[in-house]
């Protein structure tokens, strides 16, 4: 416990002091702005809660953003350590490999929170304050946004390590991560929409396309919150798969926590059978 | 003498590689013993098979009576890699106290490894800033931390500069004087300076010498130098009558036994005038370095040399 603690805290420190870490935040942050911005314009009468409307659209932003941050956090995690040689210091005193990546998991989990807070808590303050305050429940949206980013983070941070501590490189590791955020975040949706077009109103799309939806931790994460906000007020491509959905609500949520909890387990395998 | 590292028979292969083959060395509290070698001797694989990151495929050890690798043995050791990078983002103070918690040691004991490694002025700077002197300082400094019974330390002294090498040995004495059982490896014996009580030589993986120098020194029983420096135009009569080789114009080497020094040396006296200076040279430690880790004593090839006299 002890030592999962120190080294947490140390991860956070080393993460706060990194300049990618910081520069995609301020990169989060950038966006988020511009989506107020462009959210706010005087666009029509149309009053749907203006905050709400942002968070929407930065929830779809995140779905790219937050994925990318948190395998930047995590791909070095092991093959870095390996490389650089403080592997062999940390696993030569009396903590246990799963500690340490526990350790890990919970200092970048942190840092990842703070990044994403600091992003969208100022991007929502400011949405909210832009049309003269509003109803408070459109900051629980705001909150709501900030914990699912959060979560979907911590997915690609576990599943970072999986790639970290199954290569001795970092450059290796750091290929890897990319081929992870590309094929989850882009490459999977195409294959699904390429499936969608395939056939329009078979088998595939009624009873397969909904579950691989849910499957992968981003689509999931994407429909969370499209479910949560109005989404009809929003409009979204992916909302009229909406009623067949296997899981719905909260519940969808389970795809990145279950993603999450088998990516550690398995991180943690690999790591036991690393021979620093 | 309970020993606190102590392999028997350890032999290990890396699928085709025999890496080493039935090592038994110990090392008792307070001792500290220099293990050499040559790249690829097998001194990194040693001290991995201690630390139990890796399993020997033949024979045993043991730390203060624990398995390699458990928790309790653990406690025991601490080491400093070959090459190591610590996070450049940290301040040297942030890596000590890092490793200190990560051992359980006493927070006090930061700032005394600080000031005992000559870092105090610089802790609170990042590494990023440290020159390679002070960043071997502090792998030395987070190795020290937390009072270990056992200090395993992979070259630590390649690369630094004579003086920092002395500091160095310096440090290592005095933790060893407090009980600390220290072993070091080294690619060669003149840079440790004949500070270490024992000496240990492997070579392709096989131990091939372990004692006090001194007493490798007797063992390797090399030959002394002798160099004579002939008068004018006399170094082919000096030749004729001592042996040895011609290096020069007007020079002799040659080499004999300890047992035959005297004996050439009032030949040598007999000479007179012929003779200008004479040269003793006993084994310099690095020959007897590669007398145990090139496996005898390299021929010395001097090709004919012309001179015009
Ligand atoms: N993981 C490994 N896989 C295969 N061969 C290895 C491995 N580690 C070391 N060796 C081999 O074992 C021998 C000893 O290496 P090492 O212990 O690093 O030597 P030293 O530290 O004395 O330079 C070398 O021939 C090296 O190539
Ligand atoms: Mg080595």
């Amino acid at each position: 416990m002890h030592g999962v603690i120190t080294i947490a805290a140390t991860e956070i420190r080393i993460g706060l002091r990194n300049r990618w870490i910081i520069l995609s935040s301020l990169i989060l942050l950038a966006f988020a702005l511009i989506l107020v911005l462009l959210g706010s314009a005087p666009g029509g009468e149309v009053k749907t809660d203006a905050v709400t409307v942002v968070v929407a659209s930065l929830s779809t932003l995140s779905v790219y953003l937050v994925p990318l941050i948190a395998l930047l956090l995590s791909y070095d995690a092991i093959a870095g350590e390996i490389d650089r040689g403080t592997l062999q210091l940390v696993l030569a005193s009396p903590v246990s490999r799963g500690a340490v990546l526990v350790g890990k998991f919970l200092g970048h989990v942190a840092v990842l929170a703070i990044a994403v807070s600091f992003g969208y808590g100022i991007a929502g303050l400011v949405a909210f304050l832009a049309n003269g305050g509003g109803e408070a429940v459109a900051l629980i949206g705001v909150g709501r946004l900030i914990a699912s980013s959060t979560i979907l983070g911590a997915t690609f941070i576990a599943i970072g390590y999986i790639a970290s501590a199954s290569v001795r490189q970092t450059g290796t590791a750091a290929a890897l991560a990319i081929a992870i955020w590309l094929f989850a975040v882009v490459l999977y949706d195409l294959a699904l929409l390429g499936g969608l077009l395939a056939s329009q109103d078979g088998f595939f799309a009624r009873t397969v396309f909904p579950w691989l939806l849910v499957f992968n931790p981003a689509d999931a994460f994407r429909l969370y919150n499209m479910s949560a906000i109005d989404a009809l007020a929003v409009g979204s491509n992916l909302g009229g798969a909406g009623s067949a959905l296997p899981l719905s609500g909260l519940a969808t949520m389970v795809s990145p926590v279950a993603w999450t909890a088998i990516a550690l387990g398995l991180s943690t395998f690999i790591l036991k059978r690393v021979r620093p | 003498m309970t020993e606190i590292v102590k392999a028997r028979n350890v032999s290990m292969k890396f699928k085709a590689v025999e890496a080493l083959t039935d090592v038994s060395l110990g090392v008792a509290p307070g001792e500290q013993v220099a293990l050499l070698g040559h790249n690829g001797a097998g001194k990194t694989t040693l001290f991995r098979l201690i630390l139990g990151f890796i399993k020997p495929t033949a024979g045993s050890i043991s730390i203060a009576g624990f398995m390699p690798g458990s928790d309790a043995a653990r406690h025991v050791v601490s080491y400093l890699p070959e090459q190591v990078a610590f996070p450049k983002m940290l301040t040297g103070r942030e890596v000590v106290r890092f490793y200190a918690r990560l051992k359980g040691a006493a927070p006090e004991g930061v700032q005394a490894v600080l000031d005992k490694v000559e870092l105090v002025e610089a802790a609170d700077r990042r590494v990023d800033t440290y020159s390679k002197g002070m960043r071997q300082r502090l792998g030395l400094a987070q190795a020290l931390v937390g009072n270990p019974r056992l200090l395993l330390l992979d070259e630590p002294t390649s690369g630094l500069d004579p003086l920092s090498r002395q500091h160095f040995y310096e440090l290592i004495a005095d933790v060893s004087r407090r009980g600390c059982a220290v072993l070091l490896s080294s690619h060669g014996l003149s840079e440790l300076e004949a500070k270490t009580d024992r000496v240990a030589i492997m070579r392709k993986g096989r131990l091939v010498a372990d004692g006090p120098l001194a007493e490798l020194q007797h063992q390797a029983d090399l030959p002394i130098r002798i160099r004579v420096r002939a008068a004018a135009g006399a170094v082919a009569s000096v030749h004729a009558e001592i042996g040895g080789g011609r290096i020069n114009c007007a020079s002799v080497e040659l080499y004999c036994a300890k047992g035959d020094k005297m004996r050439i040396l009032s030949k040598i006296s007999g000479l007179g005038a012929q003779v200008e200076d004479v040269d003793v040279a006993s084994p310099t430690l690095d020959e007897v370095y590669r007398y145990f880790s090139n496996n005898g004593i390299e021929q010395i090839q001097r090709g004919e040399i012309q001179c015009t006299a």
